[in-house]
């Protein structure tokens, strides 16, 4: 399993070890720490995959999800939402605005792994490449 | 010459006929059939009753001594008929509103009913009555012993005619006066009685005109020239006196309580007063017409020997005319009787409604009021006051002795019931009129007029203290009734008048305008006043045709047409009517009235139906029950109005906290979901690095030793965060206990830096300070100043932005107050977000990922507050500034 994951996440230590994990599984990670500049390295990284925090300084990452899914270049582009707030609403907000998986803080590393695997199966089953 | 038992056969057969009349004229207008009774030349002649025995007889005496002074008697009842119809008709109107039943109820009524003023009226009628009664006794008496011969049973004792007298009119009296407690107070039979007097004393007095201007005069001018020669015509002329007695005699009409009695309580149609406006002055006229001609032939006749007051008798029976002497002993027994009966009526009703009735009331007020027939007492009351009336007449007579001084007490009662007079005009035409000023007139112009004529009078008549009426009380002269005032009053009758009118009237409107109406007197005064915008002109007996109509508009109005309509069918129904339109018997109003109460109470339903049926028109009492009724729907509609608006206010109150309870489950859910991230971030980096930790294979020593290394910086963060959370609600609840006491400022600075400066070791930021400004001694708690102050330095290490951080610590002295303010030299805060930097979790953007949960500044400032001074941030363009302000107290120590 491979290709390109933007990690979009202001807290370091966060950054460092999702990085950390996916990349030890093959995939090559681009970390992102600003809300306001999420945009543009989507584009400018073009990911198979996006992990977007919903606590972002800047721009919330429902927002960005929201662009994300308006655009016609980025409207099928995977995304796992992470949220620290774990409340049933977020969750269902996020789902609505279209992300495609929804994992809430702390999960484990295998529970992550998992996720994203499944997400870019279904990608590569569904899309076009 | 007519025996006296003839004489006595004549009067019994004359009223057996007055007692057919009087019984048929009732039992006609219990039938509703007495046309007649309800014509207004029957109303117009018992207004004749004005002219009583003493008028019949006396006016050609009075010709005889004083010439046309006897004109003035009817010049004034004329002028009131034809110049003051107005007043009339208002007095008439307002008696019919307001049921009055005599002149004291009249005052009574106009002053709020009150007892005291309808006792005062009563007493000075009975006053101004007695003697006139005594006066009519005696001219029976007179005219008895003049014209009978000796009787079979001896002499005919005067004493004894005037008992007998007395006795019958009792009897008649009662007989047609008290059958019934009627509402109207209407007499039918005693009024048609009276009418048919009046027209045999006017066919009697005009005979006799007839028979000395003709019979023994040779027609009118040859009266002319007789009367030319006869002393009648040399008579003087006072000015002054005739003005009195002609004002005296027009107040009479008004306020003589017989004349009350036919002119207000027993007029059954307003209208009738139309015609007797004009033609009662016309029998006053023809009454009056031959009493010069009477005298002078009386003079002729008898020079000064006779008595002129029985001319009108004894010049027809001295002339052979023994029947046309017979007539006018008739119109004289006629005058005498009609005028004693109504006044005995009048009295009783007085007498009875205002003095017995309420001493019987007073008396059994203990007893169960409903006990008792009412009726029965009032009936007696009556009957006992009409002989009462009688026999005070005929004691008066008795002590008087027949005296000639009875002549004069006709003026005299004349005067008194006229005090009654300026409270009457004054309750009919001015509002402002009161009780007071009533009672205050009518009490002045009774006292005046009592010692001035009526002591005098009687004491002359009985011989009583007359020394003290000659020297005035305790000597004092200008009090004595011979001189009042000092004047040498050379009649004593004007002076009496001048001055008890006079000061009664001034008394009257003094009294009203210095006092103040009661209630019930500005509503009753309203109705009097104005009584034509409350009352509809009364007419007849029956009520007018079309009725039932307005009757059944406005049931519908108030029942609704489906209702109405089917209670006026089943009535008519009942009374075997198919058109559906029921006769309004009492039995259908009562129940109508009840129908109509159950939708707008019993007091309106009773005003509604009354003012259709119009035969009794809303009373006061009506009013004031409506009124009552309004008023307590109106208090209850006001206890619901400060119901709803405390329902309203509770309501505010309840949305007022609702909506802070929304607010703080809003803020409350917010809280959690920020402790919630706070939590949840330090333990992600824990739990990722953990489980790479756990499997552990594949990583080497350096990152091994770094994974760890956040792990437990992550851990220092949660419980710092845990502290901080802690901390917060300790401040927020105020359990906090603070340890006060003396510390140095600068001592509290140098722990604080070294303890932001331990943790920041591989920090950048310089602090610069003025240790010189920083002695000052405080009074705090040292602990919690210090924490403030590292989380000042401690921000300041975290986001101060500048290539070289320099935090600025200087501290001023001020009046009450000592200031330490904490300045970097970096980029500082973004406006839009200075407004947040003291709310929970706030973190300027700038300071994302840095250490720390947000909660730093709220607590400072929390515990600032606690310390009684304060943390503010300083807007600046360059670095960041806050000032913590320590209170006046702080100093104490120093």
């Amino acid at each position: 399993m491979g290709g390109r994951i933007l990690l979009i996440e202001d807290e370091g230590n966060i950054l460092e070890a999702i990085g950390f994990i996916l990349s030890r599984a093959g995939w090559e990670v681009q970390g992102h720490g600003n809300g306001a500049t999420a945009l543009e390295a989507v584009v400018r990284t073009a990911p198979d995959l996006v992990v977007l925090d919903v606590m972002l300084p800047g721009r919330s990452g429902l927002e960005i999800l929201r662009d994300l899914r308006g655009q016609p270049g980025t409207a099928s582009l995977p995304v796992l939402m992470l949220t620290a707030k774990g409340q049933s609403k977020d969750r269902e907000t996020a789902l609505e605005l279209g992300a495609d998986a929804y994992l809430t803080k702390p999960f484990s590393n295998a529970e992550l792994l998992e996720t994203v695997t499944r997400l870019a199966e279904a990608r590569a089953g569904t899309g076009p490449g | 010459m007519l025996s006296f038992d003839g004489l006595v056969a004549v009067c019994v057969v004359y009223v057996a006929m007055l007692f057919g009349v009087a019984f048929l004229a009732e039992k006609r207008a219990a039938e509703g059939k007495a046309r007649w009774l309800k014509s207004p030349i029957t109303y117009t002649l018992s207004l004749s009753i004005y002219a009583t025995a003493w008028t019949y007889y006396g006016a050609v005496g009075s010709a005889a001594r004083t010439g046309l002074e006897f004109l003035t008697i009817y010049l004034g009842p004329t002028l009131v008929f034809i110049g003051w119809f107005w007043l009339l008709r208002k007095m008439v109107r307002i008696g019919r509103a307001q049921r009055i039943t005599s002149i004291a109820d009249m005052i009574s009524s106009r002053y709020g009913k009150s007892g005291g003023l309808a006792a005062l009226v009563t007493l000075l009628a009975v006053l101004g009555t007695t003697p006139y009664i005594a006066l009519q006794l005696q001219s029976v008496t007179l005219s008895f012993s003049v014209f009978a011969g000796p009787s079979a049973f001896g002499a005919p004792d005067t004493q004894q005619t005037a008992i007998w007298v007395a006795a019958g009119l009792t009897l008649f009296t009662i007989i047609f006066g008290t059958r019934s407690l009627d509402v109207n107070e209407r007499h039918p039979g005693l009024v048609s009685a009276i009418a048919v007097e009046a027209i045999v004393k006017l066919t009697a007095i005009l005979a006799v005109g007839i028979f000395v201007v003709w019979g023994v005069a040779d027609g009118p001018a040859d009266m002319l020239r007789r009367i030319e020669e006869s002393p009648v015509s040399q008579a003087g002329w006072n000015g002054a006196r005739w003005l009195g007695l002609t004002a005296l005699a027009g107040t009479a009409i008004l306020c003589l309580p017989r004349m009350f009695q036919v002119l207000v309580v027993e007029n059954s149609d307003e209208r009738h007063l139309a015609t007797a406006a004009w033609a009662f002055p016309l029998y006053l006229l023809l009454i009056s017409l031959f009493v010069v001609p009477i005298a002078v032939v009386g003079l002729e006749t008898y020079g000064t020997e006779g008595n002129p007051d029985l001319f009108v008798l004894t010049v027809p029976l001295d002339l052979g005319q023994e029947g046309l002497a017979l007539l006018v002993f008739l119109g004289g027994f006629s005058a005498a009787t009609s005028m004693v009966i109504v006044a005995a009526l009048a009295m009783s009703t007085m007498l009875s409604n205002h003095i017995i009735m309420p001493l019987w009331l007073q008396l059994t007020r203990h007893d169960d009021p409903m006990s008792g027939d009412m009726r029965r007492v009032a009936l007696g009351a009556r009957r006992v006051s009409i002989g009462g009336m009688l026999f005070l007449g005929y004691g008066y007579y008795r002590l008087s002795g027949g005296a000639d001084a009875l002549a004069e007490i006709g003026l005299i009662a004349f005067l008194g019931v006229a005090q009654v007079l300026p409270a009457l005009l004054g309750g009919i035409l001015w509002r402002g009129a009161t009780r007071i000023g009533a009672a205050l007139g009518i009490g002045s112009g009774f006292v005046i007029w009592a010692w001035l004529l009526l002591i005098p009078n009687v004491a002359e008549t009985g011989g009583l203290m007359p020394a003290v009426l000659e020297a005035g009380p305790f000597g004092i002269g200008w009090l004595s009734p011979a001189t009042p005032l000092g004047l040498q009053a050379t009649d004593p009758l004007l002076t009496a008048m001048v001055l008890s009118m006079g000061i009664n009237t001034l008394l009257f409107i003094l009294g009203s305008l210095l006092s103040f109406p009661s209630p019930m007197e500005r509503l009753q005064g309203a109705q009097f006043v104005n009584v034509y915008d409350h009352s509809r002109p009364l007419y007849g007996w029956q009520g007018a045709v079309g009725m039932a109509d307005d009757l059944l508009i406005m049931a519908q109005r108030i029942l609704g047409a489906a209702r109405a309509a089917q209670l006026f069918t089943t009535a008519a129904e009942a009374q075997g009517r198919a058109n559906g339109v029921p006769e309004p018997t009492p039995d259908f109003l009562e129940k109508l009235e009840r129908e109509l109460a159950g939708s707008v109470g019993a007091a309106t339903a009773h005003a509604m139906v009354a003012q259709i049926i119009g035969g009794a028109s809303v009373s006061v009492r009506d009013l004031l029950a409506v009124a009552d009724e309004t008023a307590q729907i109106m208090e209850y509609s006001s206890q619901l109005e400060a119901k709803s608006t405390e329902l309203a206010q509770t309501a505010a109150r309840l949305r007022e906290v609702n909506a802070k309870l929304t607010e703080l489950s809003k803020q409350k859910d917010a809280f959690l979901s920020q402790i919630s991230h706070e939590l949840r971030t330090p333990m992600t980096s824990i739990r990722a690095f953990s489980e790479i930790l756990m499997q552990g294979d594949t990583l080497d020593d350096s990152a091994r030793t770094r994974f760890s290394k956040i792990i437990h910086d992550e851990s220092l963060r949660l419980t710092r965060l845990l502290d901080d959370l802690l901390d917060l609600s300790v401040l927020e609840h105020g359990r906090v206990t603070l340890h006060e006491g003396e510390a140095q400022l600068c001592d509290v600075l140098d722990r604080a830096i070294h303890a932001a400066g331990a943790q920041a070791e591989t920090g950048r930021l310089a602090i610069a300070r003025d240790r010189e400004t920083e002695t000052v001694a405080i009074w705090t708690d040292a602990d919690r100043l210090a924490q403030v102050f590292i989380n000042l330095i401690s921000n300041a290490q975290k986001y101060c932005d500048a290539e070289a951080p320099v935090l600025t610590i200087s501290v001023r002295q001020l009046p009450g107050r000592v200031e330490v303010e904490f300045a970097d030299n970096g980029s500082g805060i973004p406006a839009r977000q200075r407004a947040l930097i003291f709310e929970k979790f706030a973190r300027a953007d700038t300071a994302r990922g840095a250490p720390g949960a947000g909660l730093g500044l709220a607590i400072s400032r929390e515990i600032m507050d606690r310390l009684g001074g304060g943390l503010i941030y300083i807007p600046s363009d360059s670095g960041v500034r806050f000032r913590v302000r320590l209170p006046a107290r702080a100093l104490r120590a120093a």
